[in-house]
């Protein structure tokens, strides 16, 4: 079952253990910083698989790349997923060049995206379950 | 990496020096300058982790001002000896490896393993301007998990030259208000000695005048209240007392038989007398006083808007407000305090006299927020009760007064006074 959510203007949705959160037309400071609130939120809650969804996101400047970084880590510290959907070529291209991409999966969707983190649940789900 | 990969590069970097620039120069709030430039410097290059820190020449400590992606709990302050100093100082502002094998560098790297290694530091820049050590930057791995090249320690370097300076200038700033908060505070204090000095002159000139002891205290205070009533500043009012106070300083020339003579004194006597303005004058021109126009209201409080004052017999517009208001303030005291050679009047009379020299002796302007001051104070309309209390208890019959006033006030404000006509 799908849960809508806006925390400080920052659209997110959760489906189960899994929750998207939706990027602004420009990742800055201020709209970094709301992302990075909710990242952090959802993975206190318990979510371990995350996607941050950029359909709508034109530029990503120095500050936004900083704090995805930053989210990077945390997840990568908590061991949880995450996974960067819907990116415009550019950003593509400055997160490959910055080296965003060695740490999370690009997936062209949300629906590519959900399937590899389905995928990567079924991986590790514990036996038994 | 793509053919176009390097100018994209250089057009991050170029884009990420200009929003520094505009985030040092723009944003007032120095920690959320820090973790901003931070967060650029990182974003720059795609680094996972960083920290800086401001260095405190006093207490000789390294204290983080922003931390990204590491450890929290070593933010404390950092102690760093005059060798550590001096090592990071013969380093000049440079990206420096872990494995850097120069000296100086080995030998602080040594001393801050603990820090370095909870911070899992890749990089050490350490922040100089003007041959001063500022602070200190540690910068994690790149993303890429490439070694930093020369290229992005040059691009480090040149952030870190921008960081630097928005250090110092908060420094600088942080300084500057020290000092204005400084400059206020003895400023106040010479305010405060220049008001002592003002009261004991005030008292100086009383004593001189053994019938009207307080007399420069009240008219001082009854100036204040006067300016207060017609909307003055805090400065202008704190003026106009003072000139209340000073106003008769000229009688310190006058012969003390002739000011404390016990009859109407005579023709030449007089003339002695009424050289006091001008006296007061001369003596308060030469200081610097803080408010304006001190000596000239002591020099024209006795003038009268009709132009039959002295000394130089000046009419309507041509007297300062301030000696207007000084001159109301004068003669109400004088006649609501006892004189040698006659009692004090009853209020009543006092404010029939107002009405017969408004326009004549009193400017209009002055009465009428006088006379609203005096009956706030009558109706109980006001806490400050100052011209009441200045009076002393049982001389203001409410009952008589008030409506004297309110009609007084009435016919002030309805034109019916105009200056230097009196009554219409």
């Amino acid at each position: 079952m799908a849960e809508l959510a806006a925390t400080s203007q920052v659209r997110s949705r959760s489906i189960g253990e899994l929750a998207v959160i939706y990027a602004g037309d420009y990742l800055n400071k201020l709209s970094g910083e709301r992302i990075e609130r909710e990242c952090r939120r959802q993975l206190e809650a318990g979510c371990r698989a995350l996607i941050i969804d950029f359909g709508e996101t034109e530029l990503v400047n120095s500050i936004g790349v900083s704090i995805l970084l930053g989210v990077i880590d945390a997840a990568e510290t908590i061991g949880a997923h995450l996974v960067f959907s819907n990116l415009n070529q550019q950003t593509v291209e400055l997160f490959e060049m910055l080296g965003l991409t060695r740490h999370v999966a690009l997936a062209k969707d949300e629906e590519e995206a959900l399937a590899t983190l389905t995928e990567f649940a079924g991986r590790h789900r514990p036996a038994g379950h | 990496m793509e053919k176009g990969a390097p100018l994209h590069k250089l057009v991050h970097t170029f884009a990420t020096l200009a929003d520094l620039g505009q985030e040092i120069a723009e944003t007032s709030d120095f920690q959320e300058k820090m973790r901003t430039a931070l967060h650029l410097v990182q974003g720059s290059l795609g680094i996972m982790r960083g920290a800086l820190a401001e260095f405190d020449s006093d207490l000789q400590a390294l204290s983080f001002v922003a931390v990204h992606g590491m450890v929290t709990e070593t933010r404390s302050d950092v102690a760093l000896s005059p060798q550590e100093v001096s090592d990071l100082l013969s380093l000049g502002i440079c990206g420096l490896p872990r494995d850097d094998r120069t000296p100086a560098f080995t030998r602080f790297c040594t001393r801050q393993k603990s820090l370095l290694d909870s911070f899992r530091v890749d990089l050490v820049v350490p922040l100089i301007v003007r041959q001063n050590l500022i602070g200190i930057m540690l910068l994690g791995g790149k993303a890429t998990g490439e070694d930093f090249s020369m290229e992005d320690r040059e691009v480090i370097c040149a952030l870190a030259r921008h960081i630097g300076v928005g250090i110092q200038e908060h420094r600088l700033f942080v300084e500057l208000s020290h000092r204005a908060v400084e400059t206020r505070r003895l400023y106040d204090e010479m305010r405060g000695i220049y008001r002592d000095t003002v009261k004991a002159f005030a008292a100086a000139i009383d004593c001189k005048d053994k019938y009207t002891q307080g007399h420069s205290e009240r008219v001082g205070k009854y100036s204040e209240v006067i300016a207060r009533e017609m909307g003055w500043s805090a400065e202008r009012i704190e003026g106009i007392a003072v000139a209340g106070y000073l106003h008769d300083i000229g009688k310190l020339v006058v012969e003390r038989d002739i000011i404390n003579a016990p009859y109407r004194i005579d023709a030449k006597q007089s003339s002695e007398l009424n050289r006091h303005p001008a006296a007061g004058y001369e003596i308060l021109l030469p200081i610097n006083h803080p408010y304006a126009d001190i000596p000239l209201t002591a020099r024209y409080h006795h003038e009268r808007i009709d132009g039959r004052g002295y000394p130089e017999g000046l009419m309507g517009d041509q007297i300062p407000l301030g000696a207007k208001i000084v001159s109301l303030a004068d003669s109400f005291d004088a006649m609501t305090t006892d004189r040698p050679y006659k009692k004090r009047r009853v209020m009543e009379e006092v404010v029939e006299d107002f009405r017969r020299n408004t326009g004549k002796q009193f400017a209009p302007e002055v009465v009428a927020p006088f006379c609203r001051a005096l009956l706030k104070e009558v109706n109980g309309e006001t806490k400050n009760v100052k011209i009441i209390r200045l009076l002393g208890k049982g001389y203001v019959e409410t009952k008589r007064i008030a409506p004297m006033l309110e009609q007084f006030i009435d016919d002030l404000e309805s034109g019916v006074f105009t200056a230097a006509a009196g009554t219409a």
